[in-house]
């Protein structure tokens, strides 16, 4: 009997120790379908799929490739079924070539056991020209990018012969427009009669790249749908379980003096090089100025430099007037900067800490926390303990370390030791960086009530929504360059498209020239 | 929630202590093996070494002469540890603090104990400390290696004190290559004679509590750990990376310099020339990391490893079995903590996702 469907798993149940991590759950993938399993952090996707690719044992359930019943204990044998898998974390060896990952554990043997090198470099590059994936077989993993990584992945398991390719969160890692190329590769591959399972948490792609969409929560499949007959609310809110602000409602915005000036800044960045040229920037009380830009154009540069992270170059960083150029971040952030951090987890917390030390991490030195070198135990336990739970940060207690925490609750510690710190400035990167809906929401509604309580707010971001949603105020970023400054009702995606990647500047300077 | 908190703590706990003990079961049978193999009875020899440890008040006495100075070096090793840095110098610091307090110990004279012996502990403190801070200064500056660099100082150590003591403190008449013996007012009190414990054990005991209420209930301290586990979010807060760095480094000299100077006030009353190095700072390195580098880990490992290094001077030349032996465990030991130092690494890489796949894929079963 064959099938409609090239994969089904039926009523599949897996509990881990407490926690119920798939609870009969349905799941079918046609020929030709990109089908994204959509669902917040700990829903349950990658517990799925581990146990398609043979690495966890289903408590129950059966799964069918081809209408046929099978049982897969290995990954050998996933991969013997046609299944393929790119894990959210990547395993290649970085020292060996691009080529020699590829093949690794699949070589092509000539007469002796010879390794028939050629016969590789043939069939992946016939591969790799179907989808359009320019890939350079000789170098070494170590030194591509992650997006080429992640394309090396893709040929791994297509080299393997999958039919069934699953993705997981595959654009997590990736730049707005590598996410782009991704899709693009997706859709081939989906053309070409291959199934693809695209796990994500993140709306936008799902209605973009997927035919069909199954929604988990809890273990549980919400509903499957088609991508035509839904939307990015619904979606939303199904994956959350409840009504979920995608837009934020903000009132009107109402500046005060002007907080942080910056005037003709240089900075330079680690080989000495210009990254911020000439930059003047003002931001005032109670408004939210955005810096749109790609990443790379010099805004972590600048973000170091108005934290006292990197030393000035060359212009001036006034705070309320008073130059802060030295490059001191206690100092800075004495005066009342507050800063969360574009890497949350390299710059923003000591992972090994607990929650509450990480909590403290700027005030554990004031007379509020420490009398005569000794740390206050009571008083910091206090704060912490209020923290936690007006900032609604999920653990069991202050004193877990901060890397058992979720993306999101890490990112709750940060905010909740900025805001609490009472800045006039805070300079926000990145805020919701591979967080899930719920999270994201959260972090917007700070930002706007911080906002609203008269603070001036600097936001840097590389996700335009976010942007759009957040601003009162625009600036383009380009090149270390400010090529534009819009207020929020001027902006349009596609205006701050084309002024990100530089193509303004080239109409006026035609303009110009002309 | 609590119950939960609780039951976590505790399974933290017993992971602590379990691969210890187990290193330790392992490594007595795999001595146990070796003496058989050496055609000795094993059992005799394990009951020589324990009544040579702890078998009699002396014996006890003499096996704290040999905790003594493991207590304060593995404590400076850990201490360093805390601030991300390899103190490999506590050597040459322990060298260097023995030298300065022979040195204060015998110059003084006229002066009463209860200056002269903090005076002598201090010159000890002092020198181990400068041992400490040149290569926390390059390291700090210039991004120097400090395991290179505390490598080099351990031999600038050795050697500069056998050049000081052959040439300019060589005590007269100079039939041998030692300093002049202390002054009576440097020397600390015996205790459980005709062994030669003394006060000195206390004084190590009292540093553990210092460094542990140091390291942890002082902003000091809290500094230092910051610096330790991310030096990028320290820099971030607000921390002194540079300073943290030189006063990690100050201070773990600065106790394995103490270790010297109450090994010559409590036990050789002057210096004698090396030749070649103690071990003492090295045995802290395996103290150290055998204690979890935290002071109450320590207190139990460097009595372990006194011990050990006590008894095994009576099953030498009672029962007539090479010490080495004893070497050999303790390196077992030492191999099997770090394999799991490596093991728990990986374990705690967040979600334990990669290793799960890692073992799949080597196509073994995962799931139970
Ligand atoms: N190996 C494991 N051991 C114990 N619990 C696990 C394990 N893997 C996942 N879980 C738990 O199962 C739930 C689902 O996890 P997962 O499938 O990784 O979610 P998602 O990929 O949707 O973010 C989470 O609560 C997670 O903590
Ligand atoms: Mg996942």
């Amino acid at each position: 009997m064959t099938s409609e469907f090239l994969l089904e798993m039926q009523g599949i149940s897996k509990s881990f120790p407490g926690v119920q991590a798939n609870k009969d759950i349905n799941f079918n993938l046609r020929r030709g379908e990109v089908h994204a399993l959509l669902g917040e952090n700990g829903a349950g996707k990658t517990t799925l799929m581990k146990i398609l690719f043979g690495l966890y044992k289903p408590d129950g359930g059966e799964i069918r490739l081809k209408g046929e019943k099978v049982e897969i204990n290995s990954p050998e044998e996933a991969i013997r079924q046609g299944i393929g898998m790119v894990h959210q974390h990547f395993m290649l060896i970085p020292p060996f070539t691009v080529l020699e990952n590829i093949i690794l554990g699949a070589e092509p043997r000539k007469s002796l056991g010879r390794l028939d090198q050629a016969k590789a470099v043939k069939k992946i590059n016939s591969l790799s020209q179907q989808l359009g994936l320019k890939v350079e077989l000789d170098t070494k993993i170590e030194n591509v990018t992650v997006g080429m990584q992640q394309r090396v992945e893709i040929l791994k398991a297509l080299y393997r012969e999958a039919e069934v390719l699953i993705l997981d969160e595959p654009t997590s890692v990736l730049t707005p427009q590598e996410a782009e190329d991704l899709g693009e590769i997706i859709r081939e591959l989906a053309a070409g009669g291959k199934g693809v399972v695209f796990i994500t948490h993140k709306l936008k792609e799902v209605m973009k790249f997927a035919d069909r969409i199954t929604v988990i929560r809890g273990g549980r499949v919400v509903d499957s749908v088609n991508s035509s007959e839904t939307d990015i609310q619904t979606l939303a809110e199904m994956m959350v379980g409840r009504k979920v602000f995608l837009e934020m409602k903000k009132g009107p915005c109402r500046p005060g003096k002007v907080i942080l000036q910056t005037k003709n800044l240089k900075v330079v960045d680690n080989r000495r090089l210009p990254a911020v040229k000439r930059v003047n920037l003002q931001v005032r009380a109670g408004e939210i100025l955005a810096v749109a830009g790609v990443d790379g154009n010099g805004q972590s540069e600048l973000i170091e430099a108005l934290t006292g992270l990197r030393p000035v170059a060359g212009g001036q960083i006034l705070l309320e007037g008073q130059e802060i150029n030295y490059a001191n971040p206690r100092r800075i952030l004495e005066k009342g900067v507050g800063h969360i951090p574009e890497d949350r987890q390299k710059r923003g917390l000591v992972l090994d800490f607990s929650i509450q030390e990480n909590l403290l991490l700027e005030l554990y030195r004031t007379p509020q926390f420490c009398r005569a070198g000794f740390l206050r135990k009571e008083q910091s336990l206090t704060y912490a303990e209020n923290l936690i739970e007006e900032f609604d940060i999920r653990t069991p207690g202050p004193g877990i370390k901060a890397s058992s925490l979720s993306g999101g609750n890490q990112q709750k510690v940060i905010i909740a030791r900025e805001i609490r710190r009472d800045p006039q400035l805070l300079i926000v990167a990145q805020p919701t960086r591979g967080l899930d809906v719920g999270a994201i929401e959260f972090v917007h509604k700070q930002l706007i009530s911080a906002r609203d309580l008269g603070k001036a707010i600097l936001l840097f971001s590389l996700e335009l929504d976010e942007i759009l949603s957040l601003a009162d105020r625009i600036v383009v970023i380009y090149e270390g360059e400010i090529v534009g400054n819009l207020a929020r009702e001027e902006a349009t995606e596609e205006k701050l498209g084309l002024m990100m990647t530089g193509g303004l500047l080239a109409e006026r300077e035609a303009v110009n020239d002309g | 929630m609590g119950e939960d908190l609780k039951k976590d703590l505790f399974k933290d706990y017993g992971q602590k202590l379990f691969f210890p003990l187990v290193a330790l079961f392992i490594s007595l049978f795999a001595g146990g093996l070796l003496i058989a193999w050496l055609g000795e009875n094993p059992y005799i020899a394990f009951r020589h070494l324990f009544q040579g440890a702890l078998g009699s008040a002396t014996n006890f006495g003499e096996t704290l002469v040999y905790t003594t100075p493991l207590l304060l070096t593995g404590l400076s090793i850990a201490l360093s540890f805390r601030c991300g840095l390899f103190n490999i110098g506590a050597e040459g610091q322990y060298i260097m603090g023995m030298m300065g307090a022979a040195w204060v110990g015998s110059i003084f004279t006229g002066l009463p104990a209860w200056l002269h012996i903090p005076l002598t502990m201090g010159a000890g403190i002092l020198s181990g400390c400068l041992w400490g801070v040149v290569p926390g200064v390059f390291k700090a500056k210039y991004g120097a290696h400090e395991v290179i660099l505390t490598i080099m100082m351990n031999y600038i150590a050795l050697h500069f004190t056998g050049y000081l003591v052959n040439y300019i403190l060589l005590a007269p008449p100079g039939y041998l290559p030692a300093t002049r013996v202390i002054n009576a007012s440097a020397k600390l009190t015996r205790l459980l004679p005709p062994s030669r414990a003394n006060t000195g054990f206390f004084v190590a005991i009292i540093c553990l509590v210092m460094v542990y209420i140091f390291l942890w209930k002082t902003k000091w301290g809290f500094e230092i750990r910051a610096v330790g586990l991310n030096q990028e979010a320290a820099r971030y807060a607000g921390i002194n990376v540079t300073k943290n760095i030189v006063l990690a480094m100050a201070l773990s000299g600065g106790l394995a310099g103490l270790a010297g100077a109450l090994q010559v006030q409590g036990i050789q009353y002057r210096f004698n020339d090396l030749f070649a190095f103690t071990g003492y700072g090295f045995d802290g390195i395996a103290v150290s990391l055998l204690g979890n580098n935290h002071p109450a880990g320590i207190i139990l490992s460097a009595f372990l490893f006194g011990s050990l290094n006590c008894g095994a001077l009576q099953m030498q030349s009672v029962a007539g079995i090479p010490k080495d032996l004893i070497g050999i465990m303790q390196a077992v030991i030492v191999f099997f903590i770090s394999a799991d130092y490596l093991l728990r690494k990986k374990l705690e890489q967040p979600l334990g996702e990669e290793i799960n796949v890692r073992r799949g894929s080597a196509g073994q079963e995962v799931a139970k």
